[in-house]
């Protein structure tokens, strides 16, 4: 196989099912607007203008893609191992918890530097405490990571709203006091242009994390055995990998990375913890991760994607009702999963048609 | 054989992604014939059987079965026109009965309720006249090998089918079933039917077929007629080079270091998937400088005996010893480290991983080798690659391709490359040649003896009777997880070993 070849195949493999999944969603879209009796174009015009065309609306999508990276990479981690963690929702809330509390716990007037890296070390370790359930019970007795995080979910997001309706909430309210140190500044402190928006520093610990998260799946010994394990079960055993030990750590390291999702609204935005902040975000992330094609590089451009269509839906919610938004997403999400083997079959027998028999 | 042409394939062309499986391939096949259509692994053939059958679509060209056009026919149009394909893996309901399997989809019914009498009388007149021999009653899961592709036959008569096209169907036949299958097919093919049969074992193709039709790369490059060509014209055609057929009878060098057991495997059981005991209270040693093979159909046992040796399957008693040091219970990566190499029989399952590159394959279970502090030395990978891909022919010689990409010899070479290029005093051998070319055969052969005369011990499953044979110092045979018998070299035949195989002789026990 040549380079051209090798480069083609990338090609209809990684890019061109989200891109076809892309237009299919849009031409669902027109009809949807039309339906409506609004014109497509003027409503496309809208929401772009809303989100990249607006330094505001632009902040908001980075904010809100922040933490759609956050749990993308979460969900592309577990995958790329093997395991399906829907459980990111509540490895989020739980990191902003953890977070809120190092926050509050930790004196006013820490400077910056102490108290930043202890607000996320403490979103970072939540969230891997609460993935490291699924990960002891798969590596251990075999119990299956879907069933578990599914239900841990249920049992997290109860127990934080517990703690913070019962011993920590503001009265009349279901946020946590304001954090005494550990804020992350906004983007709009440096660039005045974002002035408004939720867009904070954040999004530089997130890309890191990214990158990161790339250097270990595709250049250490560690992530080799991961993906591995992940690809072909058998053949890591036969290499003498341990299949347990890969799922714990995929299984912590996931929700590590949901959790630091957290620190985005607790410490860069609200300075609180509130009940319900994750509003559906660790389950967006499963979109993410397969738009992204579970590379974290993927995830970020998904994630942007996402948020954009995301912010996008407020933009046009005078013309349209916002909810077409999430449908798009839906058509996003089956046109993906449908198009990724249909997509090649389609493009060979298109290309063997050209040719002459 | 009449002059009729029953089926004729015109310039079929056909592509997955970046591999083109069939290029312009061609095939004329007359009614009442025993074709064989052979080729290395990768050829093309299987592509080219499965659009006959309609089981694919395909890029370019036509198919013509009795004259008629049915270009982009289905599977149901196939076997409506009488034309069935035996699968390499049966496609049989295990917990129903053979005649159930039979008319599965065409069940006879009186009042609207399945009739089993009248199928279980039916299924018992259809293996009357084919000759094919199984009772209608018996349930499919308590079947052998041999018996249940005969139900796969039988499914297809039962539809009609009068052209049968079967993919490589003696994989996992003793020689006694081979030679039933043979007589089969020469039935159904005097009573008019005709057969197209998959296959790269050459003697087979002398053995049955009337025709030959060589593909290589996708092609169909020679047709000749049985009588008048040769074991060695055929093996050239497929390879497309001079081969060496002939069986090397080739002693270690009286240097070899004779004698020290390098494995010893004592009293050993080892549970199956569904067995209690798949292996039973087996013990043999292999010397340094020895080549064990294990002779035997497949399913006795050879499968979990050599994963328990390599550490992937649990032991449930019994000893193995490596080198002198115990090591029933260590882990693969023990096992390694203390000179255990290991070609498992199942490539594509665990001997690679497909979406890894060929320079990553290269490492597999060897990668805390390639780590500096946990960080993969690319370089040193990557000139481990170079080095393999040159030393062991791997071709196309472009490590960065995925394993995927490269023709089942060459994958082959792959995990040969790894497991010979590293330190090892023991190496098992699970079907190392299995769907490999001749060409890819010759070689790995020639690695396995040079290991041998490097003085590593060697144990060799293979379901190839006839590589045990040329391979091996000694010979062990296995049957329903015993070893039952042990044989030198000079005291083995395929005539000696066979009833062993099938269970019909079982004394001189190990």
């Amino acid at each position: 196989m040549t380079t051209n070849a090798r480069t083609r195949t990338l090609i209809e493999e990684s890019v061109l099912p989200p891109l076809v999944a892309l237009v299919v969603a849009l031409v669902a879209g027109d009809l949807l607007i039309m339906a409506y009796g609004q014109s497509p174009g003027v409503v496309w015009r809208t929401l772009l203008e809303g989100t990249w065309g607006n330094s505001y609306g632009f902040g908001q999508v980075l904010y809100k893609a922040t933490t759609l990276t956050c749990t993308g990479l979460a969900v592309a981690v577990g995958l790329r191992a093997g395991l399906f963690n829907i459980g990111a929702e509540g490895q989020l809330a739980a990191g902003g918890f953890g977070a809120g509390l190092a926050g509050l716990l930790l004196p006013g007037g820490t400077p910056a530097v102490i108290a930043i890296p202890v607000c996320v070390f403490a979103a970072v370790a939540a969230g891997g405490a609460v993935g490291s359930v699924p990960g002891i019970l798969r590596a251990r007795f075999g119990a299956h990571e879907v069933i578990v995080t599914i239900m841990l979910n249920f049992i997290v997001l109860a127990l934080l709203n517990y703690l913070v309706s019962a011993k920590l909430h503001v009265p009349e309210t279901l946020h946590t006091p304001e954090i005494h140190a550990g804020a992350v500044p906004r983007l709009s402190a440096a660039f005045a242009a974002f002035h408004g928006s939720a867009a904070n520093w954040t999004i530089v610990i997130v890309l890191l994390a990214a990158a990161l998260l790339w250097w270990f799946l595709f250049r250490t010994r560690a992530g080799y055995e991961l993906r591995a394990v992940g690809l072909q079960p058998a053949a890591a055993e036969y290499a003498g990998i341990r299949g347990g030990r890969v799922w714990f750590n995929a299984l912590v390291t996931s929700g590590a990375l949901a959790g630091l999702g957290g620190i985005n609204f607790v410490l860069g935005y609200k300075h609180y913890y509130e009940d319900g902040f994750t509003g559906g975000a660790g389950f967006l992330g499963i979109a993410v991760a397969l738009i992204g094609r579970n590379n974290p590089v993927g995830v970020v451009f998904a994630a942007l994607f996402f948020a954009t269509l995301s912010q996008g839906g407020l933009a046009i919610n005078a013309m349209v009702p916002k909810q077409i938004v999430e449908v798009l997403q839906g058509i996003v999400i089956i046109a993906v999963a449908a198009a990724v083997p249909e997509v090649r079959r389609l493009l060979r027998q298109s290309v063997s048609k050209r040719k002459p028999a | 054989m009449s002059d009729t042409i029953a089926l004729r394939l015109t310039a079929i062309d056909k592509r997955f992604g970046p591999v083109h499986a069939n290029r312009g391939a061609s095939l004329v096949v007359h009614a009442g014939e025993i074709h064989a259509l052979v080729g290395e692994n990768g050829a093309g053939k299987s592509t080219l059987m499965k659009i006959l059958s309609g089981m694919m679509p395909v890029d370019s060209g036509t198919i013509e079965v009795g004259g008629r056009d049915v270009t982009g026919w289905t599977t149901a149009d196939a076997i409506a026109a009488g034309v069935g394909m035996v699968h390499q893996h049966f496609m049989l309901v295990p917990t129903l009965t053979v005649a159930e399997n039979v008319v599965l989809g065409r069940e006879p019914v009186t009042g609207g309720r399945f009739d089993r009498a009248r199928a279980e009388h039916d299924v018992k007149m259809l293996c009357e006249q084919s000759g094919l021999d199984v009772p209608p009653d018996r349930l499919v899961a308590d079947l052998s090998v041999g018996e249940a592709q005969r139900v796969e036959i039988l499914k297809l008569l039962y539809r009609g089918a009068r052209t049968l096209l079967l993919d490589e169907p003696t994989a996992v036949l003793s020689p006694p079933e081979v030679a039933e299958l043979w007589k089969v097919l020469r039935r159904l093919r005097d009573g008019g039917a005709t057969v197209v049969l998959i296959t790269h074992k050459l003697d087979e193709v002398m053995a049955v077929s009337e025709n030959i039709t060589v593909m290589r790369a996708g092609e169909t490059v020679a047709t000749m007629a049985t009588r008048e060509t040769s074991p060695e014209k055929i093996a050239k055609a497929m390879v497309g080079r001079d081969v060496d057929l002939a069986v090397r009878n080739d002693r270690p060098p009286a240097t070899a270091a004779h004698g020290t057991a390098a494995l010893e495997v004592r009293h050993l059981v080892v549970r199956g998937a569904r067995i209690e005991k798949a292996v039973h209270d087996v013990s043999f040693s292999v010397a340094a400088g020895e080549i064990l093979g294990i002779a035997g159909v497949e399913g006795n046992g050879q499968t979990e005996l050599l994963e328990a040796i390599a550490g992937i399957r649990n032991v449930t008693s019994g000893t193995i010893v490596l080198g002198g040091q115990d090591i029933t219970r260590r882990s693969v990566h023990t096992r390694g480290e203390a000179g255990l190499s290991h070609i498992p029989e199942d490539r594509h399952r665990r001997g690679l991983i497909l979406d890894y590159s060929v320079a990553e394959n290269l490492i597999l279970g060897q990668q805390h080798r390639y780590t500096t502090s946990g960080l993969l030395d690319r370089d040193a990978i990557e000139q481990h690659a170079r080095h393999c891909t040159i030393e062991y022919d791997i071709r196309p010689a472009d490590p960065s391709l995925p394993a995927r990409a490269l023709s089942g010899g060459n994958q082959q070479k792959i995990v040969i490359a790894r497991e010979m290029s590293r330190a090892f005093t023991v190496l098992l051998a699970a079907q190392p040649t299995r769907g490999v070319d001749v060409g890819a055969i010759e070689f790995i052969h020639a690695e396995l003896r040079k290991a041998r005369n490097n003085g590593k011990a060697v144990l060799l499953v293979s379901a190839e009777l006839k590589e045990v044979l040329t391979l091996s110092d000694r010979i062990a045979v296995m049957y329903g997880g015993r070893l039952v018998a042990m044989f030198s070299r000079s005291e083995a035949s395929e005539e000696v070993i066979g009833p062993f195989m099938t269970g019909a002789k079982r004394e001189r026990v190990a």
